[in-house]
């Protein structure tokens, strides 16, 4: 089936045709087991190690990363791949199969490489950051899990596997935002995400089963192929089934009003920021879009305005929230939430490769941004920025990153954000959603305005804590500079129109099904749409320096831009936590127990009243009985019950006797009725 | 292995009832040759269920064909017959048994609750251990009474001898009773009172089978009847409501379950990991093996009903669980909840939700029993199980903790654990139930089923961060803790390994019953009833 529309992209222009991949495609499924050996291995032998069992989940990923980095060249160089290996774990009888395996195609070999990619760079930047903490083990056996169920949700063949792998992602999310967890604030910022989660992967589950009944089978594949069919069962599910998935993928990738998690997450230690919380974990609902898109684009268009119009909430409404954290982890994560906005918007409006190229990029440049904010931290011992400035002086490489990392996500061009935040931009444009398309360009002004924010009150004017901060390490200074360089460059792998020789750009990596799929990609730079991102930025940086540029002591003085009514709206995050929580916080309890309750005195009130009544009709019944037979029946429950304990001899009390004596009874005056009436 | 065809059923049901016999005749003060044979006849026991395993052939097969059948003559007065037999749907659940038994008993070695007399205790477990064997490889009507009933016994006398003695003040009541107490007589008589109405129903069917040839207690031979359609109208309206009060208090389904959480409350350890992996699973595998097969028609009358009662359960039992403030409480509702997915699979006759009902039932007992076997090493330690006072466990025991946050994973559900498939394929069988059912009502099951899943995992991370998370009480700072014993460690990582291992290869379950439980519906469900279900509604 992938044949077929790989022949359908070759026809439409698409130069690509599919290969196979050969033996590291067929032992790919090693890079989604191997972090689980790790595990394991960090569990049972992790302590006696130097960074104890750190060493196996760095091992891990980086054998995960030869395979993938082999897989992305071949992918760019011999052909797009397109590949799956599946094994059965069951069969029901009415057609229903269960299969785990791996795909290789060029959006699950994108995202193998950036998890593995990522996941390696701040394994290791957190073999420095984690030291002398509590419980590394536990820290690297949970991440290990995260990094383990990440590879096995993007190498999913069907949607089973992904709802494997989406749990397997929230269990370790939770497990790590309450590392920590004598705090027991850490603990609720876990049960809040795992609890959001949860509500969302209803819509998850409920939407896997509309579609996967609809044609009898959950396979990616087959599903595509139904939808690229205009297959007529899919179709009847395909609005509800698509909103339902879409909700699922709300949670994984805190959408508008499901994002509450994510601030809270970010309890858990800088390095889990980074992977799970911003550069790959959260993309999961972008990615389960994606995977779904042939559903959208061809049977579930309808759906689309509303996926759009939360998408369009959620990027600028969200953004403006980090405009008034103080706590630089807090800013990081608005910006993450805003940008999973952009990602969902691009995808929902039918930008395939805008939306996952944003993903890509996002990824590189926002896993710098919480590193270099990790080590800030670090170095100042706080997460508020009240308590950091000036740091440019002390910590100069952190400084330097975290400013290509802004530029970048700002999208000021060159940078990688800039090109990819365009594509977006041009989607909308294409697609007709004109007004998201400004709210975008709104939302670009927001962002620089807010990292500019960020950058000011962290590196310029005067160092405002305690003691001398320092330079991190060089384990955690080097990872940083591993990211920068693709933060700053990988946006020239997807310049429209531009193939670069010997290995192509990003839309023709992932292109095997994008053609059939109707996705649209800009074949030109749009000059105009790239001006206006670019203009919005960089007058959100100079407005921005304006206002923050210059040093503030105070929290007060920072908090400069209090405007009446917005900024009470801002700070108390639109009241949808309050509302939420509130609303959650004030019925379950009386719900629960009110049931509990109901259990006590109704039901079982009426259980122990008929117990009181059947003893008094017993002892009636009891003297018209054959007593010697019922008295043998007795006397022998009370020889055995003689011989298992003196505490026994309490129950004997009579009521026992009375109650068998009144159901041997009821059973035998019963039996002979129902005989007769029949 | 001619012999094991004739005699490996008897055998695996029969084995426990002799040891228990043969422990009679130790002292009761030696307690290590006590203790030996138990884990001796417990180990055979099992390993002649995989013996079975090994012999057993899968796949293919029509329903109504058992392997390893015995039918002798035994009441010929009554023609009631001795008469086992083991198909794809009963094998999972017998070696569950057989597994869980042996767990239960290395588990015993060093945890005995007052008044201790182990040998009582070891005997009582062999012979329930008979009852529950026996029960899932009954094919004749007295037959399955009497192991469904041999089991309320040694239960009643583990809740009420060994059980919790803290007084309380129940509703309705004068004065406070121990708790052991009032529990145990309310297990004993509520599962009495169902059972006594599953009797009659045996005994209509019993009777009604002779109008068409020798009466009968046969269940095969009663499927056959009733695949025919020969019980029909009032009558099997009647016969079917009788036993689903007999099955439903087993299960149990809401509102006949309020014996379970005072029963789990106060009984010991083992007691309550044995009731919650095994005892409960009776009611359920009776829906399926007599129920269906045998009244087909009405079972999908009842089939809305039962599933509506069964998503009550879902998000009740839930509820109840977080106002709970006692742990044991707590995981006792859970197995409200988790049994109205069970059912919930019954309800919809297909062979999804069936298939569902089955690893879920396998999936509830190894991860409530390993649930019951965690709380009560907890209250062996700290000597309460109130919430309020726990907290900070992953500090004092981590590896108890860390057992403890895995199975509570498990038992909400987590995907790649057992717990998953059940509640999952429950879903997808509402979806789309037996043709002719009503959409309506399985579809909101559908929902609010899923719903439940939120709750489940809202009340077990309530759990976790009551006992587990956190700091400790100041009230254990000079307590020495030790965490899991090598007894304990023995007992829980065969579950442990078990619940992963299902939970990603649920193969190892479905191999067994899948063509069975296809092949049942076909049998029962073939077009006609599926068209008259239709046209009556």
């Amino acid at each position: 089936m992938y044949k077929a529309l790989t022949l359908l992209a070759a026809e439409e222009g698409g130069a690509v045709a599919a290969g196979d991949g050969g033996w590291w495609a067929d032992t790919a499924g090693i890079m989604l087991v191997l972090p689980f050996v790790a595990y394991l291995l960090i569990l049972f032998f992790g302590k006696k190690l130097k960074y104890q069992g750190g060493e196996f989940a760095v091992g891990a990923l980086g054998i995960g990363l030869v395979w993938a980095t082999v897989l992305f060249v071949m992918n760019m160089t011999g052909g797009v791949l397109d590949h799956s290996n599946t094994f059965e774990i069951a069969r029901i009888g009415s057609g229903i199969v269960f299969e785990l395996g791996w795909m290789v195609d060029g959006l699950s070999i994108m995202m193998y490489f950036l998890v593995n990619f990522v996941g390696l760079v701040v394994f290791i930047y957190a073999l420095g950051y984690m030291e002398g903490d509590i419980r590394v083990n536990n820290f690297f056996a949970s991440f290990s899990i995260f990094a383990g169920a990440m590879l096995v949700l993007v190498g999913a063949p069907n949607l089973i596997q992904m709802i494997i792998g989406w749990e397997g992602v929230g269990l370790a999310s939770y497990l790590l935002i309450g590392h920590y967890w004598e705090d027991l604030d850490n603990v609720k910022a876990g049960n809040k995400a795992f609890m959001t989660n949860k509500v969302a992967d209803v819509g998850l589950i409920l939407g896997a089963i509309l579609v996967g009944v609809a044609i009898g089978n959950f396979d990616f594949a087959a599903l595509s192929e139904a939808a690229v069919s205009q297959n007529a069962e899919l179709g009847a599910v395909a609005f509800v089934g698509g909103l339902l998935l879409f909700f699922g993928a709300m949670g994984k990738s805190a959408q508008f009003p499901l994002h509450i998690w994510l601030p809270d997450a970010m309890a858990g230690p800088t390095p889990v920021s980074a992977l799970m919380h911003a550069a790959t974990m959260v993309t999961a609902g972008i990615y389960l879009m994606a995977r779904m898109f042939p559903l959208f684009q061809n049977l579930a268009q309808d759906a689309r305005p509303y996926m759009v119009a939360i998408g369009a909430i959620t990027l600028f409404a969200i953004g403006l929230l980090a405009l008034v954290a103080n706590d630089i982890k807090k800013v990081l994560a608005y910006s993450t939430v805003s940008q999973l906005g952009y990602m969902m918007t691009a995808v929902a409006a039918g930008g395939y490769t805008a939306g996952l190229f944003h993903l890509f990029t996002h990824a590189f440049f926002k896993a710098l941004l919480f590193l270099g904010a990790g080590s800030v931290i670090h170095a100042v011992h706080s997460n508020n920025m009240s308590d950091m400035g000036g740091l440019r002086k002390y910590m100069p490489t952190t400084y330097w990153t975290f400013v290509v990392g802004s530029l970048a996500l700002a999208g000021i061009v060159p940078l990688s954000g800039f090109w990819s935040k365009d594509e977006i931009l041009a989607t909308l444009g294409h697609e007709g959603y004109t007004a998201v398309m400004w709210i975008a360009i709104a939302g670009a002004f927001v962002t620089a305005f807010y990292m500019t924010r960020a950058v000011a009150l962290t590196f310029f004017g005067e160092f405002k804590g305690h003691g001398e901060p320092h330079e991190s390490p060089k384990l955690m200074t080097r990872p940083l500079i591993a990211l920068a360089i693709p933060s700053a460059l990988f946006g020239l792998l997807n310049i429209p129109g531009v193939s670069l020789p010997g290995i192509g750009n990003f839309t023709e990596w992932l292109s095997v099904r994008v053609v059939a799929m109707g996705d649209h990609h800009a074949e030109a730079i749009n000059f105009g749409l790239a001006a206006a991102g670019l203009g919005a930025a960089l007058l959100g940086i100079a407005l921005g320096w304006m206002i923050w540029g210059e040093d503030k002591k105070t929290q007060k003085e920072r908090d400069s831009l209090e405007i009446p009514v917005l900024y009470p709206l801002l700070r108390r995050k639109y009241y949808i936590d309050d509302a939420a929580l509130g609303v959650v916080g004030a019925t379950m309890g009386p719900i629960a127990r009110s049931v509990d309750w109901i259990n006590t005195y109704v039901i079982d009130g009426i259980v122990n009243a008929a117990g009181a009544l059947t003893k008094g009709l017993g002892g009636f019944v009891y003297g018209i009985l054959d007593q010697r037979g019922v008295d043998g029946f007795v006397n022998g429950l009370s020889v055995v019950a003689d011989g298992a304990g003196a505490g026994l001899r309490k129950l004997q009390t009579g009521r026992v006797q009375q109650y068998a004596a009144f159901f041997v009874a009821g059973a035998i005056v019963l039996a002979v009725v129902f005989v007769i009436l029949i | 292995m001619e012999w094991f065809d004739s005699w490996g059923l008897t055998l695996i049901v029969f084995l426990p009832l002799a040891g228990a016999l043969l422990l009679g005749l130790v002292p009761g003060d030696k307690e290590d040759i006590l203790k030996r044979g138990a884990l001796v006849v417990t180990l055979a026991t099992f390993g002649l269920s995989l013996v079975l395993i090994g012999l057993f052939e899968f796949g293919g097969g029509t329903y109504n064909t058992y392997q390893f059948e015995v039918n002798q003559s035994w009441i010929g007065a009554i023609n009631a017959n001795y008469h086992l037999g083991v198909d794809g749907i009963s094998l999972p659940l017998l070696v569950l048994s057989t597994f869980v038994m042996v767990l239960a008993v290395i588990y015993s070695w060093n945890h005995w609750e007052e008044p201790y007399n182990p040998k009582a205790f070891l005997m009582l477990m062999l012979i329930l251990a008979t009852g529950m064997n026996g029960t899932f490889v009954a094919l004749d009507l007295v037959l399955f009474f009497i192991f469904f009933e041999i089991v309320l016994l040694p239960m009643y006398f583990m809740i009420g001898v060994w059980g919790d003695r803290t007084p309380r003040k129940i509703p309705g009541f004068a004065n406070e009773i121990e708790t052991r107490l009032y529990a145990s007589i309310k297990f004993f008589l509520f599962t009495l009172f169902g059972s006594a109405f599953m009797l009659l129903g045996f005994l209509a069917l019993y009777f009604k089978s002779g109008e068409f040839g020798e009466r009968t207690f046969d269940i095969v031979q009663l499927t056959e009847l009733g695949a025919m359609g020969s019980f029909t109208g009032t009558f099997a309206f009647l016969v079917f409501g009788a036993m689903f009060l007999g099955f439903a208090v087993k299960v149990p389904m809401w509102p006949f379950h309020t014996w379970l959480p005072d029963a789990h409350t106060a009984a010991p350890t083992v007691g309550s990991v044995l009731l919650a992996a095994i005892l409960l699973k009776l009611g359920s595998y009776a829906f399926i093996r007599i129920s269906i097969p045998i009244l087909p028609e009405e079972a999908a009358s009842w089939a809305p009903a039962i599933a509506i009662l069964a998503v009550i359960g879902i998000i009740y039992g839930s509820l109840a669980c977080l106002a709970q403030t006692d742990m044991k409480r707590l995981i006792a509702f859970s197995s409200v909840g988790h049994m109205g997915f069970v059912m919930l699979g019954i309800a919809t006759m297909t062979d999804i939700g069936i298939n569902a009902a089955i690893i879920g039932m396998v999936a509830h007992g190894l991860i409530t029993g390993l649930l019951f076997f965690l709380a009560g090493s907890m209250s062996h330690r700290y000597h309460t199980r109130e919430m309020a006072r726990l907290g900070g466990n992953m500090k004092l025991m981590p590896v108890m903790g860390g057992i403890l946050a895995f199975t509570a994973m498990a038992s909400l559900g987590l995907p790649g654990l057992a717990g998953f498939w059940g509640e999952f394929m429950a879903l997808v069988g509402s979806y789309n139930p037996l043709d002719g059912l009503p959409l309506g009502v399985f579809r909101t099951s559908m929902v609010l089923g899923a719903v439940g899943t939120v709750l489940t995992a809202g009340y077990m991370l309530y759990m976790l961060q009551k006992v587990n998370l956190g700091e400790p009480k100041a009230e254990w700072d000079d307590h020495e803790f030790h965490d899991v014993d090598r007894w304990e460690m023995t007992a829980w990582v065969p579950m442990i390994v078990l619940i992963v291992v299902i939970g990603v290869y649920p193969k190892i379950i479905f191999e067994s019953t899948t063509d069975t439980v296809v092949s049942l519906i076909d049998t029962v469900f073939g077009s006609d009833i599926t068209a008259s279900i239709s046209s009556g509604s």
